[in-house]
């Protein structure tokens, strides 16, 4: 097949999925369970593979990415919350300092703006830091941001412990599809370029991509600014879901889990972490819910089951993942149109498949 | 014949322990060196000097007639460091390895060292990164895409002359260990290096592919245009194709010139030839 026809195939695919999404809207009743899981779904989708640019294409293990989120979150409430609404939304801090809006498409490239200016300030001493270290200061980071945010001090500009809301949210799932859609073409796309291959060439071995006049520094501060830009949309868009933002939200517990879905989705795939993106959030929110409640069969109590079980059946997951399963469900490899054709077809797949990602934004 | 690499009164000290003590050498265009010495000698840390890994404790690289690479004993060296020329040198120039790259000099490793999980073209095309001119955005968004398929078409070609043309889409490390130390120099002057260093590039090699190596060693030389600096323990393929070699001895050069002269000095055997080349 060629590279053309995979790319129309791809096009048609993606607004096929759109009116999908457009259909159900009108028919299904706005409260199914199916909205929440979709959209929430995409927004971690797009955090998901903002982590797998930096975990799994440059090998910088960092857990800071709830913090970015964080940022996102905020800025982009601060910055659309509308000026008559200010007094009620900052009532112990006589309406906040900030008196004036823009636009929402402008809040989410602020969102992003300013979680990377952060990450590109954080980055300067952090990225010197390998591995575990690194994880450590990054998630380090992220609790202290959460902590100044919550700061009565900052109240006028982050309403301190109290919640910010009144903010415009969307009014349509295609919202969270098509900014997540963007966000993740442009990483494929970044991926797939020169920079993309020195991110890979500085994962697989550092000593060689610097000696092939790779500058470790700048590319390891541009691959952790970039995702954390993406971690910050990602954030606004998590807000605008949620339609209230409160610092408490962005424990480590959503790095975790965010991390638990680039795992199970494949540490250096962006299909993978798409994909598993949706199943985690499915599990979590929808089919697994049970496990969090008191069941009785007849007037028998089910043992174990009760509020927190479910993170306990995540813990017992990702550790068989982690034994079992390292290479997640896709591993290194994208999904592609492509690939499952050669894969029915029967046509040597071993580096198609690999390669597929070129077609498959 | 304009010297390409000189390396001035270069000392390294880690500690106590000297590992490339006060050494001077030059290599000059178009020229194949061979650096040789036991085990330990200090050869890789003097390559390490050159290409930035290490700032050297003492002393001053010049490529090209240019000053790269100056430094001087600083912080707890000034007490330890007792070597000559100590206060010869006053400023410090220490840039990183990917710096040293972009200036010309390219190397190899000693223990392999490729990026595994790509295949043999995307390890040649990843050493084109660095003559890029296009950036992060218009690299992104393949605005560049002329650069971008110049850098396609460059890699084919230089894969096409070295003979590795078969095996573009192979993963690099399933290839044959051979053939792994050929992709490494391939991909070393995908960079455009007017200098190559190779650390031990015959190492684990059978003799008919070190037979091979010399022969491709000597051709790139001659259709790049290239200066050759490297370090080698098979003392046929030295022997073959240096024009000249530098010993070290303990971090010391202990002699320099011809093949023929080094085979023939008897400090050079008592060092190291009189036991490793007889058998």
């Amino acid at each position: 097949m060629t590279k053309k026809k995979a790319t129309i195939i791809n096009v048609s695919l993606i607004v096929a999925l759109l009116v999908v999404l457009y259909v159900m809207e009108h028919v299904l009743p706005s409260t199914a369970m199916i909205f929440t899981v979709l959209e929430k779904g995409a927004i971690y989708a797009l955090v998901a593979v903002s982590m797998n640019l930096l975990n799994g294409f440059t090998g910088l293990f960092s857990l800071g990415q709830a913090g970015f989120m964080l940022l996102g979150a905020y800025t982009y409430g601060i910055l659309t919350i509308p000026v008559d609404q200010r007094e009620f939304v900052y009532q112990y801090f006589d309406g906040g300092i900030v008196q004036f809006t823009v636009p929402v498409v402008v809040a989410l490239i602020a969102a992003g703006a300013v979680a990377a200016v952060f990450a590109y300030l954080i980055g300067l001493p952090v990225l010197r830091l390998k591995s575990d270290y690194l994880a450590i200061a990054t998630l380090g980071f992220a609790e202290i941001i959460r902590a100044v945010f919550q700061w009565d001090k900052l109240g006028p500009l982050t309403n301190g412990s109290n919640l910010l809301r009144s903010y415009p949210t969307y009014n349509s799932i295609l919202f969270p599809f098509v900014v997540s859609g963007i966000c993740i073409a442009i990483i494929v796309m970044l991926i797939n370029s020169t920079y993309g291959r020195a991110f890979k060439a500085i994962r697989d071995d550092e000593i060689a991509a610097e000696a092939m006049g790779i500058n470790l520094a700048h590319h390891k501060r541009m691959a952790f600014t970039i995702s954390s830009f993406f971690a910050g949309v990602s954030g606004a868009l998590l807000a605008m879901y949620q339609t209230t933002i409160q610092a408490s939200m962005f424990r480590s517990a959503m790095t975790y889990e965010i991390l638990l879905i680039v795992v199970i989705g494949g540490i250096g795939s962006v299909t993978g972490s798409c994909i598993s993106s949706f199943l985690f959030i499915i599990f979590s929110e929808w089919i697994l819910r049970f496990l969090d409640n008191d069941t009785y069969i007849g007037s028998f109590h089910v043992p174990l089951l009760r509020s927190g079980f479910r993170k306990v059946v995540f813990s017992v997951i990702i550790m068989i993942i982690v034994l079992f399963f390292r290479k997640g469900l896709m591993g290194t490899k994208e999904f592609s149109v492509q690939g499952i054709c050669n894969f029915f077809t029967g046509k040597s797949r071993k580096r198609k498949t690999a390669k597929g990602g070129n077609s498959n934004e | 014949m304009s010297n390409v690499l000189k390396v001035e009164n270069v000392t390294m000290q880690f500690g106590g322990v000297i590992a490339v003590d006060n050494m001077n050498l030059e290599v000059n265009k178009g020229e194949i060196i061979s650096l040789i010495g036991p085990n330990g000698a200090g050869k890789t840390t003097a390559f390490n000097v050159i290409t930035g890994v290490y700032a050297p404790t003492n002393g001053a690289v010049y490529f090209n007639g240019k000053k790269i690479i100056e430094n001087h004993p600083q912080g707890k060296m000034k007490k330890l460091y007792q070597g000559e020329n100590s206060g010869k040198y006053n400023s410090v120039l220490a840039p990183t390895p990917d710096r040293i790259t972009k200036m010309g000099i390219a190397r190899t490793f000693q223990n392999i060292r490729l990026f595994k999980s790509q295949t043999v073209f995307e390890n040649i095309l990843i050493a084109k990164h660095l003559r890029r001119t296009s950036n992060l955005f218009t690299a992104t968004f393949h605005l560049n895409g002329k650069e971008e398929a110049q850098m396609r078409a460059e890699a084919e070609e230089l894969l096409k002359i070295l003979g590795l043309e078969d095996v573009r889409d192979e993963l690099a490390t399933s290839l044959p260990y051979g053939k792994q130390r050929r992709l490494e120099i391939a991909r070393a002057m995908a960079t455009r290096p007017e200098l190559l260093l190779l650390d031990e590039p015959a190492a684990g090699m059978n003799p008919q592919e070190t037979d091979e190596l010399t022969a491709f060693i000597a051709r790139i030389r001659d259709e790049f245009g290239l200066t050759i600096f490297m370090i080698e323990h098979h003392m046929d393929l030295v022997m073959e194709i240096s024009d000249r070699i530098y010993v070290l001895d303990f971090g010391k050069p202990i002699a320099s010139g011809t093949p023929e002269e080094i085979q023939n000095n008897p400090r050079v055997i008592e060092a190291y030839l009189g036991g490793s080349v007889d058998e």
